[in-house]
């Protein structure tokens, strides 16, 4: 039988959700609608934009593959590029696992779908801040998903449909790492943490212009791996001191 | 309507099911990660911190693939970071950061 979380308020996490992802969805807007206008031009047709949004969804990967659509790759490099731009989803996946341990099957596997850098960033975010119940936790992360794809969709066919028009005064795009950038700031609570951040970042940039967009997953792994190595020794040695995650209330 | 081909169909498709592969698999067998050792829960903690490095300082230090060190994207970054940490809201930031960088793309040329 169901515990006390059968009764939980739950509109209130998605609301949380779609609130939290709500700055990051400004710099969402301008990428689908380059990933609708990408497709058109690259004579996939409405159809094709939709399918990319709907049944990849995820953006860089679209517009990666759309570029090499358009060049002519062969079938096996799309699909491949694809793959490998994504693979930083099976990081998420286990970083945010934990935190749905608890609830069953069904809906971990259908919220898997909606899993994106931003629903993973506000979620892992709000799963530290608060002490919310398994089906808050995942309730939260269904807000900033929904909320999310709807906004991609929506981009995606105004793009596809109206492309070409977006104004090129304000740079919106920059919205997207500045708003990575607020959630690293936070993510940052001790010398490990730091460590994989700079390490992380550092590798990424040098790694820019790798094939495949490689630069990323590789600046990633590379991060993780260091402040990993940082943290066993700090466990192995002296301990380290507790970070300071009380500045970052909203 | 233009209608892709059988071929851009099938790369849709099998990009999207790896994909979503790539999404579900550790969230699959969540239940089974119960007792996870102390390394490995040390490993993910470095996911947020390590990804969101890696996705933010490519954007502002190389954003055309050059270096700019000194570029309207770098500086706007530095004021971002320092808002990030003083108010912690995401939306401040990113609107003090777009702004930084329209002001400094005009001071900068």
């Amino acid at each position: 039988m169901h515990d006390t979380t059968a009764s939980t308020d739950l509109r209130t996490p998605f609301r949380t959700g779609v609130r939290d992802v709500a700055p990051l969805l400004l710099g969402v807007v301008p990428f689908g609608l380059v990933a609708g206008l990408a497709a058109v031009q690259a004579d996939l047709g409405l159809p094709g934009a939709v399918g990319f949004s709907t049944i990849v969804f995820a953006g860089a990967s679209q517009l990666a593959a759309i570029d090499l659509l358009g060049a002519g790759a062969p079938t096996w490099v799309v699909i491949g590029t694809v793959w490998v731009i994504n693979l930083r989803m099976v990081m998420y996946s286990a970083s945010l696992a934990p935190h749905m341990a608890t609830l069953p099957r069904g809906p971990r596997l259908r919220a898997a779908y909606l899993l994106t850098d931003q629903a993973y960033a506000i979620s892992i975010m709000e799963f530290r801040r608060r002490d919310w119940a398994p089906r808050q936790r995942l309730a939260l992360y269904l807000g900033a998903g929904t909320a999310l794809w709807v906004t991609w969709q929506v981009s995606t066919v105004v793009g596809a449909i109206g492309g070409g028009a977006v104004p090129d005064a304000v740079p919106l795009a920059f919205a997207v790492p500045l708003a990575f950038l607020s959630l690293l700031v936070p993510a940052m609570t001790d010398r490990p943490t730091v460590v994989a951040a700079v390490v992380g970042g550092t590798v990424a940039t040098l790694g820019v212009g790798l094939p495949s967009n490689l630069g990323m997953p590789l600046g990633a792994v590379s991060g993780v791996l260091a402040g990993w190595l940082v943290a066993r020794h700090g466990r192995t040695s002296a301990p380290v001191a507790g970070g300071m995650a009380d500045g970052d209330r909203p | 309507m233009t209608w892709p081909s059988t071929t851009t169909w099938v790369i849709v498709l099998v990009a999207g099911l790896g994909t979503y592969a790539l999404r579900a698999s550790f969230l699959a067998m969540a239940d089974r990660l119960a007792a996870l050792p102390t390394d490995v829960r040390e490993l993910l903690r470095m996911v947020p911190a390590a990804t969101m490095a890696a996705l933010t300082l490519p954007a502002l230090l190389r954003p055309d693939g050059a270096w700019a060190l000194l570029g309207p994207r770098a500086l706007a970054g530095v004021v971002a970071g320092l808002v990030a940490w003083r108010t912690g809201s995401v939306l401040a930031t990113v609107i003090v950061g777009l702004g930084a960088v329209m002001a400094l793309q005009v001071l900068l040329g």
